[in-house]
């Protein structure tokens, strides 16, 4: 009824700028890329522990470092989720398992915490993690997510702040 | 003789003149029913008979009067007892007697106002209805028929677009416009998303289109949204400079006027809402009000029934206040009464809202709202968001959902 009355003109698409060619085919300017890998386990028998390269490719301006790799095992991973919890405004996303079933004594079968598969299992929890928590705005803004991207040691007597003004 | 009879002894039927040519209409009932009532407009006299059929021939129906009444009514649903009439005519059919046999009454409320809309809601419900009552000595017979009332409104003069900057500093930067802020039911929003600033990564883009019912007043005020439509508008990462084009037809959807402080019960506004969703779900969105009007419907031959004619003469527009005559009076009305939009106002009921959520679904992450840099109107033409009986909205927290 209206629509058949509408004249081709009322609606049509609004006026609107020709993207430049650079604008086109310029790499993106979200480029975000962080891979969790090459886990190594470090010491012998009781005093073991794993950890993992995180490895970081990007182009935004709010990181210092355009390319970084640092080494974080998990307890570090928790203070990251803790302090984000603390101060920034977010949700943060849920880490894999803390698995202390597997840190009892005589759990039978397989190495426990230090088994390939359960090391595999949280390789790739982490990652799912770190790249939640650093692709949002609002975490992008703490020191402390910079500081366990982009420093080759977290230094836990920090002064937190953030990093932008807004 | 007897007690708790079922059938009362007279059947009661109300049949409305011209009911075969007339116009119908759906309307939901309380119960969620849709019923197809015949359509008046303000103005449109009611008239028609009433028919009383005594049940057993040979029985006598003992009266006490026999009236019929035309009743506009504002019902709260949550607080019960809480109906309100503001429009409430009385004729009497007969005066205190006995039938015996079925017997027809004529009734006519001439000319009768018919000053808001029929709504039904999630909280309220206006309702204009008949009813015929058998005043009787322990109890009355009663019969209701409903009726629903649409308000016309002038295709306005002043129909500026809504042109916006918003975004988040240093990650989304986008401007938005749609053409128009008023648009009647069977129109057509079209618009434009234009990127500048894109560091985040956008896996799609959609428009809603949302209904907010404020009912009541004060403390006890309800507020109830609804979700009417979801219109995806881009499937993919755009980048700087990319403008994505809006083409929302409005007439597939179930959309009703916006009322505005209907006799100071309640309200309806629609919102815009543009989502942005990213990658790892987290929403970004930004709700812009949008006014909604029903327009007389073309005709393309000369009007037959002359009831109409006169009821779109009579009519009060509720959301233009444009009379037929004085015209210039209302335009300067009009004018006066626009304030311009401003920036600070924008900013203030855009800031970022971290920890809400724009959807149920969505649990995981944040929904960041889109702040507004700047605010433009198009050019050569005032702001005209209000009209006599509009207030600016731009102030307003309507942000608590989100």
């Amino acid at each position: 009824m209206s629509t058949s009355t509408q004249s081709a003109a009322s609606i049509q698409r609004l006026q609107h700028k020709r993207q430049t060619l650079e604008d086109a085919y310029s790499p993106p300017a979200n480029f975000l890329e962080i891979d969790v890998c090459n886990p190594e386990t470090h010491g012998v028998n009781k005093d073991r522990y794993t950890d993992y390269e995180v490895r970081m490719r990007t182009n935004l301006p709010v990181f210092r470092l355009k390319e970084s790799s640092v080494r974080r095992r998990y307890s570090e991973f928790e203070w990251l989720r803790g302090e984000l919890e603390r101060d920034s405004k977010i949700v943060v996303p849920k880490l894999p398992g803390k698995a202390l079933r597997l840190q009892l004594p005589f759990r039978g079968g397989g190495d426990g915490r230090f088994d390939d598969e359960f090391i595999e299992e949280r390789r790739r929890g982490l990652e799912d993690f770190i790249n939640k928590v650093a692709g949002h705005p609002l975490a992008q803004n703490e020191k402390c997510l910079h500081m366990f991207l982009q420093e080759q040691t977290v230094d836990r007597g920090y002064v937190p702040g953030k990093v932008r003004t807004t | 003789s007897f007690f708790g009879l079922v059938s009362q002894g007279a059947e009661i039927d109300i049949v409305l003149d011209g009911q075969e040519s007339r116009k119908t209409a759906e309307l939901k009932l309380e119960d969620g029913r849709k019923e197809r009532l015949p359509l008046y407009y303000d103005g449109e006299t009611v008239s028609g008979k009433v028919n009383i059929l005594v049940k057993k021939s040979g029985t006598k129906l003992e009266h006490q009067g026999i009236k019929i009444e035309f009743v506009g009514q504002i019902d709260l649903y949550f607080d019960r007892g809480n109906r309100h009439e503001f429009v409430s005519m009385v004729r009497e059919l007969a005066r205190p007697g006995i039938l015996t046999q079925g017997v027809c009454y004529g009734f006519e409320f001439v000319n009768v106002e018919k000053p808001y809309e029929s709504y039904s809601g999630a909280n309220v419900r206006l309702r204009y209805y008949l009813r015929v009552t058998v005043v009787k000595r322990l109890s009355d017979l009663v019969k209701e028929q409903d009726i629903c009332v649409h308000t016309l409104a002038q295709y306005p003069d002043l129909n500026s677009s809504i042109k916006m900057e918003v975004g988040i500093e240093d990650c989304l930067h986008i401007e938005f416009e749609y053409n128009k802020s008023k648009y009647h039911l069977k129109d057509v929003i079209v618009g434009k998303i234009f990127f500048l600033l894109v560091r985040i990564k956008i896996r799609h883009m959609e428009v809603q289109i949302i209904r907010r019912e404020l009912a009541g007043s004060g403390p006890a005020a309800l507020n109830e949204s609804e979700t009417l439509a979801k219109f995806e508008i881009m499937d993919g990462a755009p980048v700087r400079g990319e403008s994505i084009p809006i083409r929302l037809f409005l007439s597939g959807y179930d959309l009703t006027p916006s009322m505005r402080d209907v006799n100071k019960k309640f309200s309806v506004k629609y919102y815009l809402n543009l989502v942005l969703v990213d990658e790892e779900e987290r929403r970004y969105f930004k709700q812009q009000e949008i006014t909604l009007f029903r327009r007389a419907e073309k005709r393309r031959r000369p009007i037959a029934n002359s009831y109409i004619e006169q009821a779109i003469f009579h009519h009060r527009t509720a959301q233009f206040g444009q009379q037929q005559q004085p015209t210039t009076r209302a335009q300067q009305q009009q004018s006066q009464a626009t304030p311009p939009l401003t920036t600070p106002e924008d900013a203030a009921a855009a800031a970022i809202s971290p920890g809400r959520h724009g959807d149920a679904n969505n649990s995981a992450a944040d929904s960041p709202e889109l702040e507004s840099g700047s605010t433009h109107v198009s050019p050569a033409l005032p702001a005209a968001r209000s009209a006599p009986g509009i207030k600016d909205v731009l102030g307003e927290d309507d942000d608590d959902n989100y």
